[in-house]
């Protein structure tokens, strides 16, 4: 389906034909099984393999494509729904076999792609070869789960695909499940390709080639995409919702006030302030979830300026007003990751750091460092998330300049913040990060190890931790894997590169006649498993 | 009068191709790095090399402009990366959702504009005058956006009258056909009155939000033209040879003070027009000035280039049809290239 004008208007005269006159298709489909979702930020795809395809486009392809596996869902402590990181499901491939070097895929026979055409594991090999070819994101999300080839991908016959390993990696499972191996009409794509273009990166970024369990039936770039059910998806139960409307509202104010006016079903772009007061208003449902393997922190650059020192980052750790984060900042909208056990109790990740507010050992730590008369600094953050960010940064500011030192504030537009993280010279600034996959390793691997991901924004380098981050990576004894994790997390606290202040929470406010929502670590909206009973 | 045209607009040439460079050269001199953004998140420096030669950004200053001079001789604007699109394609949906909105709120502007105006310099220093003073200055005080919100708190929230702020259309309406882009007009050519309310009632507040903004200076250049008209000797000897008020007023009068009037209206048109973003923002309008803001914010060139661009040929258009109008009003101005 390509969304020019002309087809628009077609599908639009089409549509207005067969509805009885006087009454508009999607008034006449009911608002009872149409969703209106609105969010900040448009999509900019439906091809997750995209350059630049941002994260609303992931929820398009999400909802759009299948992928081989999905993972269950259970419940999480407040009795909402949650996806199971645990438990891998069928989806594309009705069973698979692991060996102890390949997964083998039975793929379902009555799966067929939007426009009809079954899907076959050559359809699959595909997708796979695409996205460990084409670069960026999709490649480098594939080598996390040590998918890198396109050698590694067989076709056995029309429904059986094999992956052939590289090595033992837990993470190539759960892997095959996150959104970017999704599985493409690799016919149609190639009808659509050109010899500058062979994986018709520039079609399918507006012309979806999926089998998912909606297929899209109005794009308007900037401000809606319009989704409707796929009544032959087989891959799973039915959806109840006939039609999702996914609106753009810029203006944070008009987004709350279209939720309370009930005119909008459902959100999840709120400040924290608004989720705090609507929570207390009981007007709306709000659901809170913790986001996995996730935290904002401040970072410090440990390899030149004062911050080198590491009894300078303790004395930062001890000057910080948590508390006040938590209340001015966050308004309560995230779990505390200060004030913990001095040694970690257990494997899990976030954990509660060792470090609490203590000015008086702070000035101390900054005199032993040889800071007496304190020192000038720049404390950076990215404007993009200014409502958080600012009422931290200042509340730091004004805490460190009580312990000597004397900190500026230098508010970094978004465009350039990823360019800044890159070059890695900000002396000390707030950040945040948060893994897909949920496993502690996953996190320091990209975070803490020395080989200086674009997310270890303190340039932290420690050959010990680097050897239990890899340990951990491919133990197979829990036991050993347990002493590993406490191991590179006991350092994290000593050296102190980052300071942990919170795990934020995903929240999302909805009608109370919404039901099924299901938390995901990708964090958009899964539209497969809502409902709307009023 | 084509001659004129013709030599304005080849006049017009040296203009826009000044534009063409300087954008293209102030684009690359922001800050931001277009590469490291749309690398994505889990971006290391190799990710980011291979998204920069994927753009073309590491190819040498004077080669990127080159290939962007043979783009755009061909038409071909470039791709936005934020929506995904051809820049010509999507500044050609939203132009004519900025323009509708400008036009419709100058409209307004100009019409409570001019008659406070008129109503003003008849009674210099009575109620009305002091009124209009009043109007005008809380019009230019209280920013767009603030207006905006404050209706929409008033007439939506609260009393429900107004519809969702959710663009040129409600969630359930389908653009009607495109004919002339202004949904307003499209919607009656095709004799779809549904459509028509619904673009009508979504137009209203960010109309009127924009028209309060743009009224003060129309009604206060108003009252200042007429009263220098008014005080005029063919006032006085039309009123001696007895013609009816509302003739003096509106034949004689009016025309010669519209002069400046209409150079008012061309200002503010083109000030609105680059100015609505903060209202386009507030009512999720998909206008061009909204999109030339984000495009800027995530260091997207092309929407950038292709923006100024427009807006360039824009007031260039602009400005010849204003000075046509002038001879309309006037004929014994002289338009010259």
């Amino acid at each position: 389906m390509t969304i020019t004008r002309r087809s628009v208007l077609r599908g639009t005269a089409a549509t207005a034909g067969l509805a009885a006159p006087g009454i508009r298709p999607a008034a006449a489909q009911g608002r009872r099984e149409t969703l209106l979702m609105i969010s900040e930020n448009p999509p900019n795809s439906t091809d997750i393999h995209g350059v630049g395809a941002n994260r609303p486009a992931y929820e398009a392809s999400w909802n759009l494509y299948d992928r081989l596996m999905t993972f269950g869902v259970k419940k999480d402590a407040n009795g909402n729904d949650h996806y199971d990181y645990e438990k891998l499901e069928p989806e594309l491939a009705e069973s698979w076999e692991v060996g102890p070097m390949s997964a083998t895929f039975k793929l379902r026979r009555n799966a067929r792609f939007h426009d009809g055409t079954p899907v076959t594991a050559q359809d699959v090999k595909w997708s796979f070869d695409r996205a460990v070819t084409v670069g960026g994101f999709p490649t480098f999300q594939m080598a996390a789960g040590s998918l890198e080839k396109p050698e590694q991908f067989v076709v056995v016959d029309d429904h059986t695909f094999r992956v052939d390993f590289l090595r033992r990696d837990k993470l190539t499972m759960p892997d095959m499940a996150v959104p970017v191996p999704a599985i493409y009409n690799s016919g149609l794509a190639r009808r659509n390709a050109t010899e500058r273009d062979p994986w018709a990166m520039d079609w399918l970024r507006a012309n979806p080639a999926g089998s998912g369990a909606f297929r899209m039936e109005r794009w308007v770039p900037g401000q809606e995409m319009v989704f409707i059910r796929n009544d032959n998806w087989t891959q799973g139960p039915r959806p109840q919702l006939a039609r999702v409307i996914w609106r753009i509202v810029p203006q944070a104010g008009n987004r709350r006030a279209l939720l309370e006016r009930g005119d909008a079903d459902i959100s999840f772009d709120l400040p924290p302030k608004d989720f705090q007061e609507l929570q207390a208003s009981r007007r709306l449902k709000i659901i809170s979830t913790p986001v996995e393997n996730a935290m904002n922190y401040i970072g410090m650059n440990t390899q030149r300026g004062p911050f080198a020192d590491v009894r300078v980052r303790m004395a930062v750790a001890l000057a910080t007003p948590y508390q006040r984060i938590m209340e001015q900042a966050m308004f309560g909208q995230g779990i505390a990751l200060f004030g913990g056990p001095a040694a970690p109790p257990d494997a899990s990740w976030p954990q509660p750091a060792p470090y609490a507010t203590d000015l008086e050992r702070a000035r101390a730590l900054m005199i032993e460092a040889g800071h007496a008369n304190g020192f000038d600094t720049v404390l950076s953050f990215d404007l993009g998330g200014a409502t958080v960010n600012e009422p931290a940064a200042l509340a730091i500011a004004e805490n460190l300049a009580r312990i000597g030192i004397r900190a500026s504030i230098n508010k970094v537009p978004g465009a350039n913040w990823r360019n800044e993280m890159l070059k890695k010279e900000m002396p000390i600034f707030l950040n945040g990060f948060g893994g897909w996959l949920n496993y502690p390793d996953y996190f320091f691997f990209w975070a803490y190890h020395g080989q200086n991901a674009v997310f270890n924004t303190m340039a932290y380098q420690n050959p010990a931790m680097d050897a239990l981050i890899e340990q951990s990576r491919f133990a197979t004894d829990p036991a050993a894997y347990d002493a590993a994790v406490k191991g590179f997390i006991s350092m994290a606290w000593a050296d102190a590169p980052r300071i942990p202040l919170f795990q934020p929470y995903l929240n999302v406010a909805m009608q109370n006649s919404i039901a099924g929502y299901r938390y995901w670590f990708h964090r958009q909206l899964d539209y497969r498993s809502l409902s709307k009973t009023a | 009068m084509l001659g004129v045209m013709a030599r304005r607009l080849a006049a017009a040439l040296p203009t826009l191709a000044g534009v063409v460079v300087v954008t293209f050269l102030l684009t690359r001199a922001l800050p931001g790095d277009p590469a490291a953004y749309f690398a994505g998140p889990a971006a290391t420096r190799e990710a980011v090399e291979q998204v920069r030669a994927r753009l073309g950004l590491d190819r040498s200053l004077p080669e990127q402009f080159l290939s962007y001079l043979g783009d755009l001789s061909r038409g071909d604007l470039g791709v936005s990366i934020t929506t995904g699109q051809p820049v010509l394609s999507d500044i050609l949906a939203r132009l004519p959702a900025s323009a509708e909105l400008t036009l419709l709120g100058l409209l307004m502007a100009a019409c409570l504009g001019i008659t406070l105006g008129v109503l003003a310099a008849l009674k210099p220093n009575g109620w009305l005058d002091n009124l209009c003073r009043v109007v005008a200055t809380l019009g230019v005080c209280l920013p767009a956006f603030f207006t905006g919100l404050l209706l929409i708190y008033v007439f939506y929230y609260l009393l429900g009258w107004a519809p969702p702020p959710l663009g040129r259309l409600d969630a359930f309406s389908a653009p009607p056909p495109f004919v002339t882009g202004f949904f307003l007009i499209d919607s009656l050519i095709a004799g779809d009155l549904e459509t028509f309310g619904s673009a009508a009632a979504q137009i209203a507040l960010p109309a009127i939000t924009l028209g309060t903004f743009a009224v003060a200076p129309i009604a206060r250049i108003t009252r200042g033209s007429m009263l220098a008209v008014m005080a005029g000797d063919f006032i006085r000897a039309a009123r001696a040879h007895g013609l009816s008020w509302p003739r003096i007023v509106i034949v004689y009068a009016l025309r010669n003070a519209l002069l400046p009037v209409v150079t008012t209206l061309g200002m503010v048109f083109s000030f609105l027009l680059g100015a609505n973003v903060l209202v386009e923002k507030v009512f999720a309008w998909p206008g061009i000035g909204s999109y030339a803001v984000e495009a800027l914010i995530t260091s997207d060139y092309a929407p950038v280039q292709g923006f100024v661009m427009a807006m360039g040929l824009l007031y260039v258009l602009l400005n010849l049809a204003i000075d046509l109008l002038y001879q309309v009003i006037d004929p014994r101005m002289e338009v010259t290239a």
